[in-house]
């Protein structure tokens, strides 16, 4: 019975609908939810859909694509292109199959208007409209009153308009205030590992048998399924990866069926990419020229530049000094940086003290500092008399300014302004080593 | 049984025809673009309205009226249900003057009096365009209603939808106008207000209250389970009339066996134990009527059980199910982390650190480095299953920002259970917090 029930399609054209299904497969039981709902064009739709999935589930494919092949009047909107109301309004207005295509709208009261003239002028009055909302999550962040609006437009309309939306995120998060009505919510679950497979054999090259490349999607799925289940991004590193896969074939190394060997090759290739390009530490096309240049992808030129920038000398120290105030507790400065001091402590009342609060520090993040004490570690660690001119105090704004010092949050003031370190830990060791400077001796977690 | 029924109607119309006007009957309905079958309890309520309309529409007296309910509850049909029979009185309908505005559409005053102006077809109206600045419309319209009479001029109604929205607005100017016209002798108006907060008497200023008449009408979904299931059949029932009458009948005793079944009746109680209102009520209607078709051409106690279960799924459990083992490991590092230090928010360095001492000490698991951990960390914040506690405003690096996890212990122990193929380590790992 299901079988006759997913043929029917309500005088839609078949065709158009098998090639759909054809072109997206594994979404076949959405693709019938959503004719179900959409009934014949006349029929009247649920006034709101909220359609919502993971990245790349095939939501906007799926929906676009049956609005597309059935030929029903749609308007897709993106609403990350319009940010703005007006935008938003004038877009659907605009490309609503009509005359003229200069509208200006800028308030809710005329869109709804406008858009009710619209349907009749252009003969639409008899059809369901749909409006496609894409990241409808951006909606929230508008006029409180477009979410709502949107929600029940037939209602306000009294046209047959049904507005989807598309998101990532869950329904729950979109309610505000004193309620709305609530759309239709319609779950478009995850491909399971056999659908991405399945899925990403479609892409298979013609020149080689389809078991060599199911082979080759296997490995990749098998490096990067933990960490990643984005469709597109294991499509990308899939077209990527594959020349490096077949290179031992095309120099005759290895044959078509020899697997291990071709694993064997490609494995620690597959590896590394999944520390560089999916971070997209170097660009896809960076990747594809490291490959055709066999050694230089075992160099790698990667990560480690990062962290370098170039500062003047003081810098470097008042940079070590703010990292210092930052990850280390009042209380230390004393030990590390008053040169005779009597110790007042014993050894292992100190140790226990320090245990209590060990490697804290460098979990919780940096710490707000005042001025003063960032200029009372500078000046006990940076070699020979400096004088405080307006240098170092520029160099400090400076410092700012680069987004390697930042202001305390809320905090804005001129006679004693507070700040936070925001480096990591590996820039200011490349730091202190270029100024000969011991870092991790002055750290209290480490010393 | 269902597919008996059907036959038995196939006679004058073909199947698939009587299919297609039932469905686009019901749909209409569902789309609550015609008006409901039958309007449940609310006689005093409407019996109240009536009164009240139909005095300043026969003899010329100003009132203001609230009507206060939930969501759903029947304000906007019990109040369209009273206009309609008003109208019935030839009188009545050549003489009421109606202007409908939205809190939604109407965001403030200018564009609200713009859109009285064009209901009311005023002067200085062009088609559709209004003239004029905003102090010039207003003194326009006040102009006009100071005019009129109880006797000379028609009434007017207003009916404000979302009518708290309008409490919003910059010193409440439309309210007090419109409150101060319906005070004086002036012409005859009536103000009906449509909103769901009750507390929306205390949103107005004092002037404003001071010159409302304090009459509300309160609809709250009073009923029980029993009047729940007739308006299920209500909803599902053709009314005679509406179609052939060898499509009505079948179908109407068809769809009283229905509601009448177990398991129907099951899920009607479950529904309504959640949500009593018509809207739920809708919601629960809208798969089984969208699945007729001529391949499928009744309803069946199947399409509701389904129905129910759509509707009351877990979005967010439904969202973990498609997460990577990573990210699993991640959420439940945040899990343990809120447990031990009783929901203190976290960081990403305490997560990943949580994370590597499960990794590295008790799995087979490969470990992850840091970039490729934190990745994964801010796909779960686009997901918004984490927040960070201030904003993003505060300028500190993306590790050491402060999160909270906005899933529950339970979501996360049921979204476990369902997770296809996940690692024995995992779940014992989410089993017990102390590694």
């Amino acid at each position: 019975m299901s079988v006759e029930c997913e043929t029917y399609c309500w005088g839609h054209d078949p065709t158009a609908l098998e090639n759909l299904r054809k072109r997206t497969p594994c979404r076949s039981s959405q693709i019938e939810t959503l004719l179900q709902l959409f009934g014949d064009a006349a029929h009247y739709t649920p006034p709101a859909l909220f359609v919502y999935g993971h990245t790349a589930t095939g939501k906007s494919c799926i929906i676009n694509g049956i609005l597309r092949s059935l030929k029903l009047p749609h308007v897709p909107v993106n609403c990350v292109e319009c940010y703005s109301s007006r935008f938003l309004y004038e877009h659907i207005l605009n490309n609503l199959p009509s005359t003229d295509n200069s509208t200006r709208c800028d308030n809710m009261n005329d869109f709804v208007r406008l858009l009710q003239q619209r349907i009749q002028e252009s003969q639409l009055h008899d059809q369901t409209v749909y409006i496609v909302l894409d990241k409808a999550e951006r909606l929230r962040d508008m006029e409180a009153n477009i979410l709502p609006a949107f929600l029940r437009l037939q209602e306000l309309t009294g046209m047959n308009v049904c507005t989807i939306m598309l998101s990532e995120i869950v329904w729950e998060k979109f309610r505000f205030g004193t309620g709305f009505s609530e759309p239709y919510l319609l779950h478009f679950p995850d491909y399971s590992k056999n659908e991405l497979l399945e899925i990403m054999n479609l892409d298979a090259p013609s020149d080689y048998p389809a078991a060599l490349y199911g082979n080759y999607i296997n490995l990749i799925m098998s490096v990067f399924h933990l960490v990643c289940r984005d469709l597109k991004e294991l499509r990308h590193l899939a077209s990527l990866n594959f020349t490096k896969y077949v290179e031992p074939i095309e120099s005759e190394e290895a044959t078509v069926n020899d697997f291990r060997k071709l694993w064997k090759n490609v494995e620690p290739h597959l590896k590394k990419a999944l520390q560089t390009i999916y971070l997209r530490e170097i660009s896809s096309s960076q990747w594809e020229k490291l490959q055709k240049e066999q050694d230089s992808a075992a160099i790698n030129p990667i990560p480690a530049s990062r962290s370098h920038v170039e500062l003047p000398y003081y810098s470097k120290y008042l940079l070590i000094a703010a990292y210092l105030a930052s990850y280390n507790p009042v209380k230390s400065d004393r030990r590390f940086f008053v040169k005779h001091t009597a110790k007042s402590r014993t050894k292992p009342q100190r140790a226990k003290a320090k245990k209590q609060e060990r490697a804290s520090n460098h979990l919780l993040g940096p710490k707000p500092f005042p001025l003063d004490r960032l200029l009372a570690i500078f000046y006990s660690i940076v070699e020979g008399k400096v004088a405080p001119t307006a240098i170092i105090y520029s160099q400090i704004t400076s410092l700012v300014s680069l987004h390697l010092l930042g202001p305390a949050a809320g905090e804005d003031q001129i006679d004693m302004p507070r700040y936070k370190c925001l480096v990591s830990l590996d820039f200011i060791k490349s730091v202190s080593r270029t100024v000969s400077f011991e870092v991790t001796r002055y750290l209290y977690d480490f010393a | 049984m269902g597919k008996k029924k059907a036959k038995g109607t196939a006679k004058p119309p073909p199947l698939e025809t009587s299919v297609k006007m039932v469905q686009s009957i019901l749909r209409k309905r569902l789309a609550q673009m015609s008006s409901p079958p039958e309007i449940q309890g609310y006689t005093k309520e409407r019996q109240q309205l009536f009164d009240l309309l139909k005095r300043t529409t026969v003899s010329g007296e100003s009132n203001s009226v609230l009507l206060i309910g939930p969501r759903g509850s029947g304000k906007t049909m019990l109040l369209q249900s009273v206009l309609t029979e008003l109208k019935e009185d030839d009188n009545i309908h050549q003489n009421l003057l109606q202007v409908h505005l939205n809190g939604l559409l109407q965001t403030d005053d200018r564009i609200a009096l713009k859109d009285i102006t064009r209901q009311l077809q005023l002067e200085n109206t062009v088609g559709d365009r209004v003239f004029g600045s905003f102090s010039e419309t207003l003194q326009f319209l006040l102009e006009a209603l100071k005019k009129g009479s109880s006797q000379t001029s028609k009434p007017i109604l207003f009916v404000l939808d979302e009518f708290d929205l309008f409490a919003h607005h910059r010193n409440q100017t439309l309210l007090y106008n419109l409150f101060d016209v319906s005070q004086s002798a002036q012409t005859p108006i009536c103000v009906v207000g449509v909103t769901c907060r009750l507390d929306v008497i205390e949103l107005l200023e004092k002037r404003v209250k001071s010159r409302f008449s304090h009459r509300q009408i309160h609809l709250f979904n009073t009923h029980g389970f029993y009047d729940f299931s007739q308006m299920c059949t209500s909803y599902l029932s053709l009314t005679p009339g509406e179609l052939d009458a060898t499509v009505t009948e079948p179908w109407n005793t068809h769809v009283q066996e229905l509601v009448s079944e177990p398991s129907v009746r099951d899920v009607l109680q479950r529904q309504f134990n959640l949500n009593k209102d018509v809207r739920g009520l809708i919601a629960l209607l809208t798969h089984p009527i969208c699945r007729l078709s001529p391949t499928h051409p009744v309803l069946e106690a199947g399409d509701f059980l389904d129905s129910f279960k759509k509707l009351t799924t877990d979005t967010k459990s439904a969202m973990l199910h498609g997460v990577s083992i990573l990210e699993l490991c991640l959420i439940i590092a945040m899990k343990h982390l809120m447990d031990i230090y009783d929901g203190e928010p976290f960081n990403f360095e305490m997560v990943y650190s949580e994370y590597l001492k499960f990794a590295q000490r008790k799995s087979s698991m490969q470990v992850y480095e840091k970039p490729v951990v934190l990745k994964a960390f801010e796909h779960l914040m686009t997901l918004e299953f984490i927040r960070a506690l201030d904003g993003s405003g505060s300028r500190v690096q993306k590790e050491y920002k402060l999160m909270s996890l906005l899933i529950h212990p339970s979501q996360i122990v049921d979204a476990l259970q369902k997770y296809p193929n996940c690692p024995t380590e995992v779940k014992q790992w989410a089993g017990n917090s102390v590694v």
